[in-house]
């Protein structure tokens, strides 16, 4: 089983379950979890789905995907080394326990 | 070899559901509820003899077959005819109708020239013009809802916001219409648009020439790409041309369908007045509703599969987005108009590396209007029919008849 948690601005934890596959994005939203728009539903062309991911993550999550950087430099909040749009990131096994912090303003 | 509207003839595997509707018929195209609901309900994966093409239109199968760009690609042409085996009507769009790595290119120096932030720049004139435009129409008795509102709109900011200095509204509307045209059957709108086309794309072309540009649009933005040497400036021209193709027609219709939507759900505007931070995900409640882009094709790329059945290499597959924005076992009430209903995952603007790279400016557009009219409008009535104009891709208002309401 793949269990992410979401830390919201103000400290708050959600740990909810993920199907294998979906993304971070859409997990954050099939569970309710605040803190994430996704406008554009995943086509990387809204920037209203960033996180950033834990540091003890990064490597796991991977690289940022081409043109994503774009994008993210388009965000509400402040660009950081950890950002990713969580629409990009594909849950696996290997996976299981992610944080990622929700930023102050999405959208 | 014989082809069947522009496609190899294809033989479907016999466990395939057949589905005898004709969905390009003119009827279907100025309703496509039942033919919507009929296909879902055939199976996962039909066969539409008229066409001799597949379809889906559950949500699932839709959006897994839209997004999965390497078996089922786009540079074969997003309608009926394959570009492998017919020559297309015009040059293939560079962005549209193209497959990485080719496509990740021109994505690219589209995607910049339509972000979020640049969006962020233009929404000023968004709000001013949209202003001065609803202060006009709110001092007449009765609006045709199409050509005074939704084609007024877009055709004055969209041009301003390209950066052109030619401006001839009715070939910039009617150039999208013609394109969308262009991939369904060889029927009525089809040749209609195809009897038009040289004209309207001969002064599209010309009015996508650098010169023709100011230096501070996004036209501008693309040309400059090809001066650092992402693209070829000749496919600067192009992607100014999608800009034409895919902004225009595409945002009308965004308008007329919400005013559409608001005239007949009169509880939903009073809704949207009360709560004004509901004016975006209204916008994408109109588009899951109306479906503004209804039907796009793919081609199988290789001998592959859909929820189990076999499909062969070259097998053209209807992908109805309108269909998939009505699928109960995605939406529960998908029959219902809520402007709350925040509907993130409609396929209206395309799922993947295909969604509309436009998106951003669509939303902005449509915020910008929607909060004027939120504010100053009480009631958004109908004062006639409306009257829908059939497109092989795109479901549009021809007439709108509304009467406006101040507050
Ligand atoms: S959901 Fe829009 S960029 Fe991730």
């Amino acid at each position: 089983m793949i269990k992410v948690t979401y830390i919201q601005p103000d400290g708050r934890e959600a740990t909810v379950k993920a199907r294998p596959g979906d993304s971070v994005m859409q997990t954050a939203l099939n569970n309710n979890v605040p803190g994430i728009i996704a406008e554009c539903g995943g086509s990387m062309a809204c920037a209203t789905c960033h996180v950033y991911v834990a540091e003890a993550w990064q490597t796991q999550a991977g690289a940022r995907k081409d043109g994503e950087e774009d994008m993210l430099d388009c965000a509400m909040s402040e660009m950081r080394d950890t950002s990713r749009l969580s629409c990009q990131i594909k849950l696996t096994e290997a996976l299981d326990g992610l944080r990622v912090y929700l930023p102050e303003e999405q959208g | 070899m014989t082809l069947i509207e522009g496609h190899r003839s294809l033989t479907p595997d016999a466990g395939i559901p057949v589905l005898d509707i004709d969905p390009y018929a003119d009827a279907t195209l100025r309703n496509p509820t039942p033919y919507y609901t009929a296909l879902r309900d055939a199976g996962p994966l039909v066969y539409v003899p008229h066409y001799n093409v597949l379809a889906v239109g559950r949500y699932e199968e839709t959006r897994q077959t839209f997004s999965d760009h390497e078996t089922f690609v786009s540079s074969r042409g997003i309608g009926l005819n394959d570009f492998n085996l017919e020559k297309p009507w015009r040059p293939p769009s560079i962005i549209l109708e193209v497959d990485p790595p080719d496509h990740t290119k021109t994505r690219k120096v589209m995607s910049k020239a339509l972000s979020p932030k640049v969006v962020r720049t233009l929404m000023d004139d968004f709000l001013a013009t949209a202003e001065a435009l609803v202060d006009r129409l709110l001092e007449q008795s009765e609006i045709e809802g199409v050509a005074d509102l939704a084609e007024a709109f877009p055709t004055a900011v969209f041009p301003r916001a390209v950066g052109m200095k030619d401006v001839n509204p009715r070939h910039l509307v009617d150039y999208g219409a013609i394109v969308f045209n262009a991939v369904g059957p060889d029927n009525s709108p089809r040749r209609q648009a195809m009897s038009r086309a040289a004209e309207v794309g001969g002064w599209i072309s010309a009015a996508c020439a650098r010169g023709r540009l100011t230096d501070d649009g996004l036209g501008a933005q693309v040309y400059a790409a090809a001066d650092a040497g992402e693209i070829t400036s000749d496919e600067a021209g192009m992607l100014v041309r999608s800009f034409l193709s895919a902004g225009v027609d595409t945002t009308v219709t965004g308008i007329g369908n919400a005013l559409w939507c608001f005239s007949q759900n009169p509880s939903q505007w009073e809704a949207l007045k009360a709560d004004p931070s509901l004016v975006r995900p209204s916008f994408e409640e109109v588009l899951r509703y109306t479906s503004p882009v209804h039907t796009f094709l793919r081609t199988a790329n290789i001998d592959t599969h859909i929820a189990d059945h076999p499909v062969p290499e070259g097998a053209k597959i209807m992908c109805v987005l309108g269909a998939a924005n009505m699928d109960p076992v995605k939406w529960g009430d998908p029959d219902v108009f809520r402007v709350d209903r925040r509907p993130t995952g409609h396929m209206a603007f395309g799922a993947g590396i295909h969604g509309c790279v436009g998106q951003n400016i669509a939303r902005g557009e449509l915020e910008a209007l929607l909060s004027v009219l939120a504010r100053k409008v009480a009631r958004i009535e109908p004062a006639g029919d409306a009257v829908w104009r059939p497109n092989n891709a795109i479901r549009a208002l021809d007439r709108l008849p509304l009467k406006l309401i101040p507050n």
